[in-house]
């Protein structure tokens, strides 16, 4: 019976540790337990946890992506530009996803053709695609993006903002595909052993691209939720987003090591980041705290976990 | 032989794995001078044993006594100081470090000032250990350019090299030539009377009684009881082990023999593979025999389509293929099961379920891409019922069960893809005789069936009781073909060895 107790206590530690935070947090201060506080929380790990959740399928399969904050920032500005050029939002979109698209499938065939480690192709395409950012903003924010675009980060539906409606879809394709199909299914197999996985007639090639041109596009999204949001294409965007969403897999359970995870532990562990960062706002902490706070926090959660094994 | 007082005693020893009672109060006694055999069926706790007296695991409760006091062994330098080595089924070499660096590895010895470690003397010092056990090699040799029979031999050095008073060793010889068995029997007999400890784990009842003294049966994690080899017969030995007669060991079974499945014509791969022909026919099962190195697996895994072609053709059912992935050899009806089932076979961290359906997966697929569970779970029960495998569920762990166990789930995979050509590599390695027999008995109903099987096999009675036909390989072609009649141990060693008619 104890040791009953004790396995379910791990399984659910991300959710436990998520609870005890809020509880935490709420009792030193009261403005926390507040519906408009909880959708400026969500609001703001929004785009974190989109990025993440893309991460997610890159890491469990052993891999890692570093060019997710360039791409935010390149397809962010390719709309930005679009709206400009054009004035259609729905062009800019398009095309700022498809951007994300490309860069993931090179990413992914350099990875799996290639045959080159993911941590070296992403942190080149890192480093060559800020650069495109720079060339194609010259170097400064690109400004008055219009109305219907600035609706995207900044309006609600069905009483929620819209980046959190994105998140939400987002999560529950994710989850489906992860859990659900033979795809996800695949996904799990190549990063618990990619010999085994191949050997076993999985195409390991494709299943490799694809995570990276998922992880792609969910940059690209995040690039379009923040431009939005902002009101302008910045040359700096994304700017370190790489490491916040391997943060936010890391302290949701996902093993780096790959075979081992889920996009749910990643939700939790960007939350777990979104809440500390809020609660640590409401109490006045200095932001430079937060990130103090936050590496002791990814510590913490990979000792639980190494514990448990 | 010392006989007065044991070495070691283990009594009532338990341990515990989530789900599984891997050993319930075990006893255990070895004396110096003395080679003990550990018996037992896969799954009945003797490498858990092992691994306890070792420090690679805790045990739950009981003790441990050596040389008269009892110990605490906490890990695995607990275990060296007291004399412990053991030598693992599955061989924990590092592949990148070269052959003095690994036996040597964490007792190395350096300068007190510089830090400095003594290469040249642990280089000689390897070399004298290796050639006491008849292996003479460049110890400058990287680990991974080494085949499994070689690795095996520097881990039985790096044992040695420790001083050890009690070496176990866990199935020592089954990556082993019988040339290189019988040079580790010597060795081991040369131990012996140095006055050490042997505890000696294999399945292999011909070799138990060749070179052990004792033997202790283990069955289902319990204490059986313990013979002194002179003392009994091998008949008795394996109901003891069993618990029930088992009839035949090597079950044959004539099926009518049909068309060709499979023809390979002129298959080269590299150096490994070369120009190789011959044909599987529907309803047999042809044995791959040949000392290591001969190019066997590479010949198979060629087929299959993870080594690329340099030259040859391929036929399944009469027509060309095109084999470029073991994707493509599976779609036209060729299966390989891997010599190396925790490398290339199993995916440790998922459930005996979804490594069973890994190949078969589209078959459960329905709209909107996804898995049906509920059949999925249907076929996974049908099999764990066929092959009687020991799982407390399919959702459990696959690393949590015994290799015999493990190696059925393999097999289980291959099986429901219903293939027309199954490659089997080493099927029984490192399996007791119980699941060995069942294996044979799933190979003959495939076979009846009128699928082709071809087994790689190094396990001589193995190849001579099954197989309706022979290969004989040597230095990656094809020396000799012999049918079952023909066949013996000496004709295929003459073949094996090159002697060519």
């Amino acid at each position: 019976m104890k040791n009953n107790l004790k396995n379910v206590v791990l399984k659910y530690k991300s959710l436990i540790g998520l609870l005890i935070l809020c509880m935490v947090i709420s009792f030193i201060t009261p403005r926390f337990l507040t519906i408009p506080n909880f959708k400026n929380v969500f609001t703001q790990v929004s785009v974190n946890a989109v990025i993440a959740i893309g991460m997610t399928f890159v890491i469990l399969t052993g891999g890692i992506d570093l060019s997710v904050g360039s791409i935010l920032a390149v397809s962010g500005a390719a709309a930005a530009i679009i709206i400009k050029s054009t004035g259609n939002v729905v062009l800019a979109i398009i095309v700022a996803l498809a951007i994300g698209c490309v860069i993931g499938l090179i990413n992914g065939l350099l990875i799996s053709k290639g045959r080159i480690q993911a941590f070296i192709v992403t942190l080149a395409t890192m480093t060559i695609f800020r650069g495109v950012t720079y060339v194609y903003t010259n170097g400064t924010p690109i400004s008055g993006l219009g109305q219907s675009f600035s609706a995207i980060g900044n309006k609600m539906i069905l009483g929620l903002p819209i980046p959190v409606v994105f998140l939400v879809i987002v999560f529950v394709i994710a989850i489906y595909v992860l859990s659900q199909t033979r795809y996800g299914r695949y996904v799990y197999a190549l990063g618990g052993n990619e010999d085994s996985a191949r050997l076993s007639g999985i195409n390991t090639d494709k299943i490799k691209t694809l995570v990276y041109v998922i992880s792609g596009a969910a940059a690209a999204l995040s690039g379009i939720i923040v431009t939005s949001r902002i009101g302008s294409a910045s040359p700096n965007a994304g700017v370190g987003f790489e490491l916040d969403a391997i943060a936010a897999v890391v302290v949701g359970g996902t093993s780096l090591s790959g075979g081992e995870g889920s996009v749910v532990g990643t939700i939790i562990g960007a939350l777990i980041i979104g809440v500390l960062n809020n609660g640590l706002n409401l109490i006045n902490v200095s932001p430079f705290y937060q990130a103090i706070v936050k590496g002791l926090v990814i510590l913490l959660a990979v000792m639980v976990k190494k514990k448990n094994k | 032989m010392a006989k007065i007082t044991p070495l070691l005693q283990m009594k009532n020893v338990s341990k515990y794995f989530p789900g599984v009672k891997a050993l319930e109060d075990v006893k255990l006694e070895a004396y110096s001078g003395e080679v003990l055999a550990l018996l037992g069926e896969n799954g009945a706790g003797k490498s858990t044993l092992m691994k306890i007296l070792s420090g690679v695991y805790n045990k739950d409760s009981g003790s441990i006594i050596i040389q008269g006091s009892e110990v605490d062994i906490k890990g695995i330098k607990d275990a060296e100081k007291h004399g412990i080595a053991i030598i693992h089924q599955e061989l924990s070499l590092l592949p990148n470090l070269c052959i003095w660096e690994n036996i040597f590895l964490g007792n190395e010895e350096f300068n007190g000032i510089t830090r400095r470690i003594n290469k040249k003397t642990l280089k000689e010092k390897s070399e004298i250990l290796l050639k006491d056990i008849g292996f003479s090699i460049d110890v400058d040799t990287l680990v991974k350019d080494l085949n499994v029979g070689e690795k095996q031999l520097v881990e039985i050095a790096k044992a040695l090299s420790k001083n050890s008073k009690i070496i176990i060793m866990d199935e020592p010889t089954t990556a082993l030539t019988d040339v290189e068995t019988d040079n580790l029997f010597k060795v081991i007999t040369k131990l012996k009377n140095q006055n050490m400890s042997i505890v000696y784990i294999s399945h292999r009842i011909n070799e138990i009684f060749q070179i052990c003294d004792r033997i202790t049966v283990l069955r289902d994690g319990k204490y059986i009881g313990e013979v002194m080899t002179t003392d009994i017969t091998k008949d008795d030995l394996i109901s003891m082990m069993v618990g029930r007669k088992l009839e035949e060991q090597f079950p044959y079974k004539k099926s009518p023999k049909g068309h060709t499945i499979l023809k390979v014509e002129n298959l080269s791969f590299s150096e490994k593979v070369r120009n190789i022909s011959f044909e599987a026919k529907s309803g047999e099962i042809l044995g791959v025999s040949g000392l290591m190195g001969s190019g066997r697996t590479e010949m198979a895994k060629t087929i299959f389509g993870e080594y690329k072609k340099s030259s040859g053709k391929t036929f399944v059912d009469g027509e060309e293929v095109n084999i470029n992935s073991p994707k493509d050899a599976i779609e036209k009806g060729i299966c390989y099961l891997s010599e190396d089932r925790k490398k290339e076979g199993l995916i440790l961290g998922m459930s005996v379920g979804s490594n069973m359906t890994l190949a078969n997966l589209k078959k459960y697929e329905n709209g909107a891409k996804r898995i049906d569970k509920v059949e999925e779970s249907k076929s996974v029960q049908e099999y764990i019922k066929k092959l009687s495998i020991k799982t407390p569920s399919a959702q459990q762990l696959i690393k949590y069960l015994s290799g015999g166990n493990q190696q059925k789930v393999i097999l289980a995979k291959w099986i429901m893809l219903a293939p027309k050509v199954l490659i089997i590599d080493e099927p029984t390695r490192g399996i007791d005789v119980g699941a060995k027999k069942e294996i044979y008995d799933v190979l003959n109903e495939l076979k009846a069936t009128g699928k082709a099987i071809i087994m790689i096999s190094s396990d001589m009675p193995e190849i001579l009781g099954i197989c309706d036909r022979i290969l004989i390989m040597h230095e990656g072609e094809i020396s000799g073909i012999l049918s079952k009649e023909e066949a013996s141990q000496e004709a295929i060693m003459k073949y094996a060895v090159g002697i060519k008619n």
